[in-house]
């Protein structure tokens, strides 16, 4: 059973791909890439029983620890993108030459 | 079984791989790197491989994430979009890419225990290690005592890495009038009005730090040492900053302190080989640290992975505080 | 004989935990929007990890990795659904409208 719930999992890791793959928005791949990193959490502990080797557990604690900051820090810069453009477009000197910003999003 | 799941694996690591590159948004692009490298820690972890995987996690899918989201909050996320495609480079990289997938059909199977890799130095390793270092995690044995010159060496760069990070981004720009830290910090309080996150989030913090620690100090019985407890340890600093605001975790993490904790860093490491040195044995030879040879090489270890986890902590943190507290590039 | 109970709820618990994680995979793929899909996600998130990691504790007994699962059977309990709140939020604030059926009156007394 342990290598059926392995397949599962890796099927659900699979199918998370193919939506970030297709997402048409971009929450619909921080989506993806949270439930990606979940699934390596599971998929980790399965795996882990299916070799023998319990000490491997640190690992899945510690990817579970790291997916979560990952998506904080996504969702924070997508937050304040509006907020740090209107910062930085009220205080851009004008110059001749029509100077590009690289933010033009 | 093991197969199967490494064919699946590594067949997402290609489309993973392929996706990171035709992304023309850099922020999905960022994200999808993400993504491959976790599906890399999976493949090491299949293959047995528990340090690399734990480092390649936290480095790749949580630190790598943090400082790119930096980056992208400076620069920008559109990539510039090339309008003739260059011919000579792909055929270079076509015939390179041709040589070494005809290269892969000349190495030994997966596990051969007849390969030539395995019959020199690594049966040594293995069977000598409880004689001479007697600690469960081989790799650490390999990492901190054996191979130690080249650890050494590894430390270095970190630190390198660190300074030169910082002085590219100690060029201010002079043309445009730019807002205080602080003040662009208050205006962009990102997830800190955020109660449920702010509350949950700081729950994680100490769990973090001291999940860290742990990983640095077991190293000898765990999969784990200084440089995934390092990466652990930034990460956690980085989650404090991402809460809290970048110009609190600059200040709780001050960069003069952190410049000068992971010059100790390393100053430790060589200070270590020093006094085996001035203790009469060769440098780094743990051995002589204390009259039975097994003890001293167990100080010695633990003495220098300290010094590893100490110097990639503060190198990343003093990365994320520079990226972070930057109002325009 | 209590190994044989054990074990066999560990085999149930472990079927149940990949079903779910199935079926929060295909509603990830099929799900029409972008509110519906973080809601199939959740249930990969939750209940899917609740099934497997208890199976598993069952599956190792009294050890020091049962805790190990235990302390990560709680961290994703805390950070799962907050990470769920957390994209929904910014989805919302960023002007990603959800789909909301059709308003048409016609179709009143069609869904049994």
């Amino acid at each position: 059973m342990l290598i059926a719930a392995g397949l599962a999992i890796l099927v659900a890791m699979v199918m998370a791909t193919i939506r970030g793959l297709k997402g048409p928005t971009i929450y619909d791949r921080i989506l993806a890439m949270n439930m990606f990193g979940t699934k390596t959490v599971l998929f980790v502990a399965v795996v882990a029983y299916l070799y023998e080797r319990p000490d491997f557990l640190d690992l899945a604690l510690a990817y579970a620890l790291i997916n979560f900051i990952g998506v904080l820090a996504v969702l924070q810069f997508f937050q304040n993108r509006e907020a740090r453009q209107a910062a930085r477009t009220a205080q851009a000197v004008p110059l001749s030459g029509g100077e590009q910003d690289g933010a033009s999003s | 079984m093991i197969a199967l799941i490494g064919l699946v694996t590594l067949t997402l690591v290609a489309v993973a791989a392929i996706a990171t590159v035709m992304a023309t948004n850099l922020f999905v692009a960022s994200m999808w790197f993400g993504i491959f490298s976790l599906l890399m820690a999976s493949n090491f972890f299949i293959l047995d491989a528990a340090d690399v995987a734990l480092t390649e996690a936290a480095v790749g899918a949580g630190v790598s994430t943090v400082l790119f989201m930096g980056a992208l909050a400076l620069t920008g996320e559109k990539e510039a979009i090339r309008s003739r495609v260059s011919w000579f480079p792909m055929a270079v990289l076509g015939v390179l890419a041709l040589a070494l997938f005809v290269a892969t059909f000349q190495q030994p199977m997966l596990g051969d225990p007849m390969a030539p890799v395995h019959q020199h130095v690594a049966p040594w390793y293995l069977e000598q290690t409880p004689n001479l270092i007697n600690i469960p995690n081989v790799v650490t044995a390999i990492l901190a005592s054996f191979r130690g010159y080249d650890t050494l060496g590894e430390v270095i760069v970190i630190f390198t890495a660190g300074i030169g990070v910082l002085s590219v981004l100690s060029f201010k720009p002079k043309r445009r009038q730019t807002i205080s830290s602080e003040a662009l910090a208050a205006k962009v309080r990102g997830v800190q009005h955020h109660s449920i996150l702010r509350v949950v989030g700081k729950l994680v913090i100490p769990l973090l730090m001291l999940f860290a620690l742990v990983v640095q100090f077991h190293g000898k019985y765990t999969p784990g040492g200084g440089f995934s407890a390092g990466a652990l340890f930034a990460a956690a600093v980085m989650l404090y900053g991402i809460l809290e605001g970048a110009d609190r975790s600059a200040k709780a993490m001050p960069e003069k302190v952190m410049l000068r904790l992971a010059a100790f860093g390393a100053t430790l490491y060589t200070s270590v080989g020093l006094v085996c040195m001035l203790l009469g044995g060769a440098f780094l030879d743990y051995n002589v640290l204390w009259p039975d040879p097994v003890v001293g090489q167990y100080f010695g270890i633990l003495l220098v992975e300290f010094g590893v986890g100490l110097t990639v902590t503060t190198v990343l943190v003093m990365i994320f505080n520079a990226f972070a507290n930057r109002p325009t590039y | 004989m209590m190994e044989m109970i054990v074990d066999g709820l560990s085999w149930l618990l472990l079927a149940g935990g990949g079903f779910f994680v199935l079926v929060g995979g295909v509603g990830v793929i099929r799900m029409p929007d972008l509110y519906t899909r973080i809601h199939a996600a959740s249930v990969t998130e939750t209940l899917g990890t609740m099934l497997i990691l208890i199976g598993l504790m069952l599956h190792s007994g009294w050890e020091l990795a049962t805790f190990k699962l235990l302390a990560i059977l709680v961290f994703l309990l805390f950070t799962g659904p907050v990470s769920s709140y957390a994209l929904g939020n910014t989805a919302l604030l960023g002007g990603l409208k959800p789909e909301l059926g059709s308003q048409d009156p016609s179709k009143e007394g069609r869904d049994l």
